[in-house]
C-alpha cells in the first residue's frame, strides 16, 4: 500500500502533514536475512579450498559453451517432440475408438511409471535389443537400413528419451485444457456439419491451446535442467562436458558452479520468455473458457468424460 | 444437386415425428412425441421446464439420438441409412453431411469465441462446403449486414452485447444456407430489452419464408409469428394447433395452467 501524497488541510486553511510511519518489523527481519545470506555467499566464496579463478577461467571453455548449445538444442528438441506427441496423445485419449483410448492410457501408465534415468539407458543401449534398425516396404527389398549404435547416439537417446517422457505428462496437461473448452463449442460445430475432426482441430484445439501454452513455459524450463541427466548416456551437453573436464582436472566443485551458472543463465532467459508468452495467452484463457461456468469446467476437468462423436448412438 | 435441393421441390413435411421416445440411461425423456413441419412453416414448442423441448430439437438435427419410433428430417430417418431393407446408423460424416441442411441457435448463442463476428460467419461455409475464403468473406458480409451488424464484423463475442451475439449466431447459421432452422429458447439468456432486436430478426426469416422450428417462452411472439404452436409436457406434445387458438383458447387444464403461468 502506498502511503497518502498530499497533507491534511484544516477548514482554517492550515496544513496537517502527514509523518511517515517506519515499519521496525521490516527492517528487522530484513536485515537479519541479509546478513544470514551474505554469511552463506561468504562461506564459499571465502573458502581457500575453492579456487574462484578456475571458475572464471572454465566458464567460456570451449568444451563447455558447445555443451550450454547441446543442451539448448536437446531441450528445445525434447520439448517439441513431447508437445507434439502430447497433443496426439490427449485427442487419442478422449477418443471414441477404445483401442486408441487404451493405448494412450497405457503410454502415458508406461511413461509415468518407469524412471526417467531408466528410460534414458534404455534409448541409448537399444542396440542390444535391435543391432540394425529397418524401415522397408512390407514383402519387398526396398527400404533403408540403419546402424542401431550410429543413430542412437548420447544425443537422440536423450533427446527421444526426454521427449517421449515429456509427451506423457504434457497429454495430461493437453486433456485438461481441451476439457476446459466448453460443450456449447462443440455443439455449435456439430450443428454446423463439422466432423468431430473438424470441431476438434478449428474450434476445440485453437481455444484449449489457450489454456495449454502457458504452462509450456514451465515445462521447457524444467526441461533446461532435466537435460543433465543426461550425463548418464554421455549425450555432449553441459553436465557431460563439464563432468569430463572434472574427471581430468578433479575441480569437481568449480565445474558445478560453472555449469550452475550456465543452466541460470538459460533459466533467467526462459523465464522472460515465459512471462511474455503467458502475459500474450493468460488474458483471453480466462475468457475462452468462461462460457460453461465455473461448474461445469470444475467437472469437465475431474471427470474423465469423453467427447461424444455428436452422433447421439 | 444435393439432397436438400432435391427435397426443396417437394411439399412433405420438413420434421415428420411418430412416436418418437429417447432416454437418458434408464429414464425416458421423451414418450412419444409427435410432429410434423410443412416447409415454410413456423412451428413454435412451447411448454414448461424439463418437458423435453431441447431434447426433441436436438433430436432433429442428430445431436441426441431417438430410441423408439421415427423421426424424419428433410426426407431422411435421421440417424439411419434404411435402404436395401436394412437401418445403417449413419457414421460421423453422414451426421456431418445431414446437418449442413439444418441450421441451429442455441439459448447461451455458442459463438466461437476465438474469432472475431465475421470469421464465425466464415468458419464452417469454409471448412465444411469447402467454398473459397474471399467467397465466405463475402457472405459473412451478407449475413451479418442481414442481421444489422455489418458494423461489428470484426469485434470478438466478448465484445458484443448478448444481442449481438444471438443476432450473429443467426448469421452463422444462415451463412450455410439451410433448410430449415432450430431455435432453442434464443431470448432467454437475454436482458429484457435485448430480446426484441432478436426477435426482429426471426420474424424477417419467417416473412421471408424460411421454415423454422422454435422453441420460445416468448408468448407474443409465438401469437403473432407462429403457424402452430406445440404444447409440451412431460415428454409428449400434448396439444397443438394454430398459434392463436392454442394460445387464446387452449383445451387441455395443463396448457391453460402454463399460459397463464408466464403472462
Ligand atoms: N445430458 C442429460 N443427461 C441426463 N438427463 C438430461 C440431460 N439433459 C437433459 N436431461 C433431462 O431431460 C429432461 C428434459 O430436458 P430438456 O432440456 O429437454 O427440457 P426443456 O423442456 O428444454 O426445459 P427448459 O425449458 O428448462 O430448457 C429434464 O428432466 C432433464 O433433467
Ligand atoms: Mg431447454
Amino acid at each position: 500500500m502506498t502511503a497518502r501524497t498530499a497533507p491534511f488541510i484544516e477548514p482554517g486553511g492550515s496544513e496537517v502533514p502527514v509523518t511517515r510511519t517506519i515499519h521496525w518489523g521490516r527492517w528487522i527481519s530484513g536485515t537479519v536475512a541479509l546478513l544470514l545470506a551474505a554469511w552463506l555467499a561468504w562461506l564459499f566464496i571465502d573458502n581457500p579450498r575453492l579456487d574462484w579463478a578456475k571458475v572464471g577461467e572454465y566458464l567460456f571453455n570451449g568444451k563447455i559453451l558447445s555443451g550450454v548449445w547441446v543442451t539448448l538444442e536437446i531441450a528445445v528438441l525434447a520439448t517439441a517432440i513431447g508437445l507434439a506427441l502430447g497433443v496426439v496423445l490427449a485427442v487419442m485419449r478422449l477418443s471414441h475408438n477404445p483401442v486408441l483410448r487404451s493405448l494412450s492410457w497405457f503410454y502415458i501408465w508406461f511413461f509415468r511409471g518407469t524412471p526417467l534415468l531408466v528410460q534414458l539407458i534404455f534409448w541409448y543401449n537399444l542396440a542390444f535389443l535391435f543391432p540394425h534398425l529397418i524401415l522397408k516396404i512390407p514383402f519387398t527389398q526396398v527400404g533403408v537400413f540403419w546402424d542401431t549404435n550410429q543413430v542412437m547416439t548420447g544425443f537422440t537417446a536423450a533427446m527421444l528419451g526426454l521427449g517421449l517422457n515429456l509427451a506423457a505428462y504434457f497429454a495430461e496437461t493437453v486433456r485438461a485444457g481441451i476439457q476446459a473448452v466448453d460443450e456449447g463449442q462443440t455443439d455449435a460445430a456439430y450443428a454446423l456439419g463439422m466432423t468431430p475432426m473438424k470441431r476438434m482441430r478449428y474450434i476445440v484445439l485453437p481455444q484449449a491451446l489457450r489454456i495449454i501454452i502457458p504452462p509450456t513455459g514451465n515445462e521447457f524450463i524444467s526441461m533446461l535442467k532435466t537435460t543433465s541427466l543426461v550425463y548418464v548416456v554421455a549425450g555432449n551437453d553441459l553436465m557431460t562436458n563439464a563432468s569430463q573436464i572434472y574427471k581430468a582436472n578433479n575441480l569437481i566443485m568449480e565445474l558445478l558452479i560453472v555449469a550452475s551458472i550456465w543452466y541460470m543463465l538459460m533459466t533467467a532467459i526462459a523465464t522472460w520468455l515465459q512471462t511474455k508468452l503467458e502475459r500474450r495467452f493468460g488474458r483471453d484463457a480466462v475468457r475462452l473458457v468462461r462460457g460453461g461456468g465455473l461448474t461445469g469446467r470444475l467437472r469437465g476437468l475431474a471427470g474423465s468424460r469423453t467427447i461424444d462423436q455428436g452422433a447421439g448412438a | 444437386m444435393t439432397n436438400l435441393e432435391k427435397f426443396s421441390e417437394t411439399t412433405a413435411p420438413v420434421v415428420h415425428a411418430r412416436d418418437v421416445r429417447m432416454s437418458y440411461g434408464q429414464h425416458e425423456i421423451l414418450h412419444g412425441v409427435n410432429l410434423e413441419v410443412a416447409p415454410g412453416e413456423v412451428a413454435c414448442i412451447v411448454g414448461p421446464s424439463g418437458s423435453g423441448k431441447s431434447t426433441f430439437l436436438r433430436c432433429i438435427n442428430g445431436l441426441e439420438p431417438v430410441h423408439v419410433g421415427s423421426l424424419r428430417v428433410l426426407g431422411q430417418e435421421v440417424g439411419y441409412d434404411l435402404t436395401n431393407g436394412k437401418a445403417k446408423a449413419w457414421n460421423a460424416k453422414q451426421f456431418a453431411q445431414f446437418r449442413t441442411g439444418i441450421g441451429m441457435v442455441f439459448q447461451r448463442f455458442n459463438l466461437f469465441a476465438h474469432m472475431d463476428a465475421a470469421q464465425n460467419v466464415a468458419c464452417a461455409p469454409v471448412r465444411v462446403l469447402g467454398i473459397s475464403q474471399q467467397e465466405a468473406a463475402e457472405r459473412a458480409r451478407d449475413q451479418l449486414a442481414r442481421v444489422g451488424l455489418a458494423d461489428h464484423a470484426h469485434k470478438r463475442p466478448h465484445q458484443l452485447s448478448g444481442g449481438q451475439q444471438q443476432r450473429v449466431a443467426i448469421a452463422r447459421a444462415l451463412a450455410m444456407q439451410p433448410a430449415v432452422m432450430l431455435f432453442d429458447e434464443p431470448t432467454s439468456a437475454l436482458d429484457p430489452e435485448l430480446v426484441d432486436e432478436v426477435l426482429e430478426v426471426m420474424k424477417g426469416l419467417a416473412r421471408g419464408g424460411m421454415t423454422m422450428v422454435v422453441v420460445t417462452h416468448e408468448i407474443g411472439f409465438a401469437r403473432d409469428v407462429g403457424d402452430t404452436v406445440s404444447f409440451f409436457d412431460e415428454g409428449v406434445v400434448a396439444e397443438h394447433g394454430p398459434a392463436r387458438e392454442v394460445l387464446t383458447h387452449p383445451q387441455h387444464e395443463r396448457t391453460k395452467a402454463f399460459l397463464s403461468s408466464v403472462r
